[in-house]
């Protein structure tokens, strides 16, 4: 279903893009089903929808990278076939990925001109990219050097050059997928800017997202997905963020989650002045401190990239730090020297980490396998000195699987045909049932469906009830503030400040993640 | 005066030695640039050799010899491809097979054919790259020192020999000056980049490796109708790894590549002709170990105490987009 | 669930395989104009005809398993140890040093001391290289690579220099002497009323080399070792987290391999030769890759993928004698194309049998 919005002096003009129909498949899963959308000429559409609901998967197809099972393009009207990425290019559409795809060795004009050479020479080809990209540098904001290598441009000035590429390439169709996930709040401002700028220069855009604030914020008119399909597509104008977010889950959303009023008991984690510095000798964490108490959920809030991985990365022993940490009064080595996860785990800190696919699970490995994941040397797994206890294990893992309502219950299933919240299940179950006196959780409900939601939240807030400390990382906002006792915001490995989450709101906090303190901006 | 000579002798036999090394390890800078790491460098030269030295018999010509030698190249280059690129198989279990394949299927072949275990009959006359004289050769060789430089050390090689020294150049200027060496560049480091661009990353890899396979044809022809007269069993004798050892000592670098091709080519010379050398009376350094030397100092180089080689960030992986 | 049931992944895709490599070395022989199935049926007699051919095979099993097992714990790493060949050369050098050191009195004493040194070696040889790729990132293949040419160097320098055996020109050593002999299959059945063949280098060895498959099967799927080498070969990163040392894992990996490799020599030299001779590995350490391809990096797929490979090996040189226009390096240009397609190219096959099957599901439900 489509909706004509008028726009003024293009509302008798063709679309810019239309699709009809438009399916496909990978393997047994249906990525797009039947996707119809029609999108006016010098108009911003967003397109929302939870991770996993197939917006980029539409997206590389309309860009050429995938070939549709079945539907139509149209590009101005025109039946238009998109088998490959220049043919795309060839149509006027340019994408900015949500991870760049730019050579780093190479500099910025290297990176613009490459497959739009003018012929087998570069010099006149580098030349000419040169007093181009001056003016579309001024046109838009874009300011790049044009000489600098990709590697030592920050996140936000290489995005820039993403959209440079697109536009030395004449794009008129700008598709850009989940833009401000690695940008800082200031960063994400210019780049609105810069999208005005483009639109009213009537450039297309298409913008993926799956944050309300920012369909609320910048686009005409808001197509949602859910599962594979486009449920709705209505104008910005005309809509909210409560039924944006009824539409892309399908139901209610519980906004608050029913909690009692925490108990904190004595302090269990003790963090100072904790320093991160990274092997490109960039300073991650500089300098914080805070404490966890039994019984108390303490929130970390913060846009991704701000130190929050780093902060967990230290804490689960797998990163080296200065600074001091104490679990329960005693000291923890930061040094890597006599510290790993394993001693980590040995002092009664439990961690779900933020990657349960890259880091808190061996896809490969049975679920059984994963249940002693990090846990391998507990002698209630061994059988003697030797062998491990397999069978144990197993029986183990079946009970964890009941209770966590791990679907399916079968322990000799590999991780990886689990679904994304059962898989999370696996490791919270994991986690929790080792009984830790701290419990790092990060992301806990990233790519997770709606219904393991709420019951990974209230395994969460069991385990505070039973008087353990709990430090949660979330990028989400939402979960931060109904999940915590306290709430902590980072933004430039620094903390913001701390907030009763009864007495701020997602305003204030937007603000001290944008790095704006009550005492004026930071950094 | 005698020292002198006997370094001029060294020398050219340096040069002699390295072309195989050089051509060989352009070939490979080619593909390793391109993102497909080739551990096949000696196989591809071995059926090469072979080929060549089987065309050159056969035609009385060492140039056909050598579009022999490309061809056989070529098409084991394109199985490593097939394999690579195309089935996004393992580069490194597919090098090993190609070594393995050119090591046996030259000797069977071989030995079908002409019954003397492997070997190709003798070449002579013009199916053999004989010396060139550069201009005024003659003349200038009775000049105290470049008289000798030029007329020994300089002229008197092959035509292969001079066209392998002409590629570095030419290498350096396509990768760093033209457009195909960009995108070459590119796909080795981020195929991704190279995908999204609109250009496709199967088919710069594969033209990689036609250049890759062409160049690895020449070096095997070298050995066989130039510094031999016709194919050996296993006469390739390591030099692909060495090859390889040499493209890691120069860090993908054209120039740096034949520097690191002439030093490998002076330690063989130096094993060849000196094999025990007594230094000052009191050591004898083995003619082991002057073997070995090319490996030990790729070792050391690969550990990064002098100087990290940071190879192409894509090499290895087959390039599959992500969804 | 899964694309395609187990057994379709363990058995018929490698079946495919193999027949795509016999096909392709077919062509070979029909190439040379030569009958490929007269071929076949020579091999298959040289190799398991006689209990000579029995014995020719067994024994070359035997190097395959131990370097296909070296190969496969690394793999299990996710290390591609490609250095077996120097690590089992080297091996052999440990193997010579402790036999040639003192006058064995019997066997049985030997040949702990034997092992050891063979093992100690070999894994010696593949420490610098594991530690390198451990410690400073250096590329475990290039450096493994390099390794086999300098052990090729340093025994070319030990077996003319202070292990050569004065009384000969060739490059070896003097024999290890009666107390160092190991039984031959023809010994040790003898005493059953078995007649085996007293030429075949068939010895203990074998069972050395299964008791060796089943302690790495031990090892990778049973121990907190193998548990954690298995761990962090399939996501180096989740092994961070969970506390999983790499540094550590990868040169232990290494060392069994290198161990496994070194091994060899126990057969080779103690076994067959029972002196040390230059080049006595014979490309076995290739091989190993082959042997773990096929085999799936499984101790039992690696002990069946060994006797193919010895039926291989042992029916090429019977080749020789039935089809002299078909030369011994038949058997390598088998291997090349069993490494090929079974490695390789093992997409071509794998993706058109899982579409297959998924078809089949699909049609299923």
């Amino acid at each position: 279903m489509t909706t004509q919005t008028q726009t003024g002096r293009q509302a008798t003009a063709a679309p810019a893009i239309e699709l009809r129909g438009i399916s496909k498949a990978f393997g047994p899963v249906q990525a797009n089903k039947d996707i119809s959308i029609s999108v006016k000429k010098g108009t911003i559409h967003g397109i929302i929808g939870e991770n996993g609901a197939g917006k980029s998967t539409l997206m590389s197809i309309l860009y050429g990278f995938y070939k549709a099972d079945a539907g139509e393009i149209f590009i101005n009207g025109q039946k238009t076939e998109i088998p490959d990425s220049q043919a795309a290019i060839a149509a006027g559409i340019g994408m900015v990925f949500q991870h760049f795809k730019l050579v780093e060795n190479f500099t910025v004009l290297e990176n613009v001109i490459l497959g739009v050479e003018d012929g087998p020479m570069l010099k006149t080809s580098l030349a000419k990219a040169r007093s181009t990209l001056t003016s579309l540098a001024d046109e838009y904001e874009l300011n790049v050097d044009p000489d600098a290598l990709i590697e030592d441009l920050s996140v936000g000035h290489q995005q820039r050059v993403e959209i440079l590429k697109a536009l030395y390439r004449q794009a008129e169709i700008l598709i850009l997928d989940e833009p401000t996930g690695v940008l800082t709040p200031a960063e994400a401002d210019h780049l609105f800017r810069i999208l005005e700028g483009l639109k009213n220069e009537g450039k297309t855009i298409i913008l993926i997202t799956h944050k309300l604030r920012e369909i609320m914020e910048i686009t005409d008119t808001v197509s949602v997905m859910r599962r594979g399909e486009m449920t709705s597509t209505v104008k910005t104008s005309e809509t909210s963020p409560e039924d944006l977010a009824e539409r892309m889950v399908g139901r209610k959303v519980l906004l608050r989650v029913e909690k009692t009023p925490a108990k904190p008991g004595k302090t269990v984690l003790e963090v100072k002045n904790l320093r991160v510095v990274d092997e490109d000798k960039v300073e991650r964490l500089r300098g914080i401190s805070f404490d966890v108490r039994a019984g108390e959920i303490v929130g970390i809030a913060g846009v991704s990239g701000n130190g929050q991985s780093e902060l967990l990365e230290v804490l689960g022993g797998y990163q080296i730090a200065t600074g001091n940490v104490a679990v329960n009064g005693a000291q923890i080595d930061l040094t890597g020297q006599h510290s790993d996860g394993q001693s980590r785990r040995a002092r009664g800190i439990a961690h779900v980490p933020e990657d349960r696919q890259s880091e808190g699970l061996i896809m490969d490995f049975m679920a059984w396998e994963n249940m002693v994941f990090g846990y391998h040397h507990d002698p209630k797994y061994q059988k003697n000195r030797w062998l491990m206890d397999n069978a144990a294990i197993r029986a183990d893992t079946e009970e964890k699987m009941q209770r966590f309502d791990v679907r399916p219950p079968n322990p000799r299933l590999q991780a990886k045909n689990f679904s994304g919240g059962n898989q999370q299940k696996l490791v919270l179950a994991r986690e929790i049932e080792r009984d830790p006196d701290l419990l790092l959780v990060g992301q806990p409900t990233r790519g997770v469906d709606i219904g393991a939601i709420e019951f990974i939240h209230q395994q969460i807030l069991e385990l505070r009830d039973q008087g353990k400390a709990i430090l949660l990382v979330s990028v989400e906002l939402e979960e931060i503030l109904s999940m915590s006792d306290r709430i902590i915001v980072m933004f430039d490995g620094r903390i913001m400040g701390e907030r009763d989450p009864a007495k701020t709101n997602e305003r204030e906090l937007g603000l001290l993640m944008a790095g704006v303190s009550d005492k004026g901006a930071a950094a | 005066m005698d020292s002198f000579l006997q370094l001029i002798l060294t020398l050219d036999m340096s040069i002699r030695l390295s072309v195989v090394l050089l051509l060989a390890c352009l070939a490979g800078l080619y593909s390793e640039r391109s993102g497909i790491v080739d551990i096949g460098l000696e196989g591809k030269m071995l059926i090469a050799a072979f080929f060549a030295a089987v065309a050159a018999f056969h035609s009385g010509s060492a140039w056909v010899g050598v579009l022999a030698g490309c061809a056989a190249s070529l098409v084991f280059s394109m199985i490593h491809g097939v394999a690579s690129i195309t089935y996004r198989g393992n580069q490194l279990i597919s090098g090993v097979a190609i070594n393995f394949l050119a090591s046996g299927l030259t000797v069977v072949i071989g030995n079908a054919w002409y019954q003397k275990g492997g070997q190709t009959p003798t070449l002579s006359g013009a199916a053999r790259f004989t010396p060139i004289d550069l201009p005024f050769a003659r003349v200038v060789r009775d000049v105290p020192v470049l008289g000798p430089i030029y007329s020994d050390l300089i002229s008197g090689h092959n035509a292969l020999v001079y066209i392998a020294f002409l590629i570095v150049p030419l290498t350096w200027w396509v990768l760093f000056r033209t457009r195909f060496g960009l995108r070459l560049r590119a796909v080795g480091e981020n195929p991704a980049s190279v995908d999204t661009a609109g250009i496709s990353v199967v088919r710069m890899r594969y033209r990689a490796l036609i250049i890759t396979g062409i160049l690895c044809g020449i070096a095997g022809a070298y050995l066989s109708t130039a510094q031999a007269a016709g194919f050996g069993r296993e006469m390739t004798a390591g030099r692909g790894y060495i090859a390889l050892a040499a493209l890691i000592f120069a860090k993908w670098r054209p120039w740096y590549a034949m520097g690191a091709c002439l030093l490998f080519g002076l330690l063989e010379a130096i094993s060849n002709l000196f094999p025990n050398i007594n230094v000052f009376g009191l050591v004898t350094i083995p003619v082991q170990f002057t073997q070995a030397l090319p490996y030990i100092l790729t070792v050391v180089i690969l550990a990064g105490f002098v100087g990290k080689a940071i190879p192409p960030r894509a090499g290895g992986e087959p390039y599959v987009k992500e969804r | 669930m899964d694309k395609m049931p187990k057994w379709a992944d363990l058995f018929l895709i490698p079946a495919i395989n193999l027949v795509l490599a016999f096909m392709a070395a077919g062509l070979v022989v029909l190439a040379i104009g030569q009958n490929p199935l007269d071929a076949i049926y020579y091999m298959i007699k040289g190799a398991v005809g006689s209990t000579s051919g029995i014995g020719y095979t067994l024994y070359y099993a035997t190097n395959y398993m131990f370097t296909g097992l070296a190969v496969a714990v690394a793999f299990h790493a996710r290390l591609f140890n490609i250095g077996g060949e120097g690590q089992a050369a080297i091996g052999g050098v440990g193997a010579a040093v402790v036999l040639l050191a003192v006058d064995w009195p019997h066997w049985t004493i030997a040949l702990p001391f034997a092992i050891l040194g063979a093992s100690a070696f070999g894994a010696a040889w593949a420490f610098i290289p594991a530690y390198l790729q451990a410690k400073r990132g250096s590329h475990i293949v290039i450096t493994t690579i390099m390794f086999n040419f300098i052990a090729a160097a340093l025994i070319g320098f030990l077996l003319n220099g202070i292990l050569k055996n004065p009384a000969t020109q060739n490059a070896e050593t003097r024999n290890f002497g009666a107390g160092a002999h190991l039984p031959t299959a023809h010994e040790m059945l003898a005493p059953f009323g078995i007649e085996f063949s007293k030429s075949a280098p068939l010895n203990f060895s074998f069972l050395l080399a299964l008791l060796c498959a089943f302690l790495v099967w031990v090892l990778i799927w049973r121990t907190r070792l193998g548990y954690q080498i298995r761990a962090f070969g399939h996501n180096e990163g989740a092994a961070k987290y969970a506390g999983i040392p790499a540094v550590k894992i990868t040169i232990i990996a290494m060392l069994i391999s290198g161990g496994l490799a070194g091994m060899l020599s126990i057969n080779v030299v103690m076994g067959e030769q029972e002196r040390l001779i230059k080049e006595f590995v014979e490309g076995a350490g290739f091989v190993g890759i082959a042997v773990a391809l096929m085999g799936r990096s499984h101790p039992f797929g690696i002990v069946l993928a060994s006797i193919l490979f010895g039926m291989l090996t042992q029916g090429g040189f019977e080749l020789l004698f039935e089809m002299p226009a078909i030369s011994r390096e038949m058997v390598l240009v088998i291997q090349a194309l069993i490494i090929l397609f079974t490695g390789a190219l093992d997409h071509m096959v794998r993706d058109p049998v899982e579409r297959i099957f998924f078809r089949m599901q699909k049609r299923a439900a």
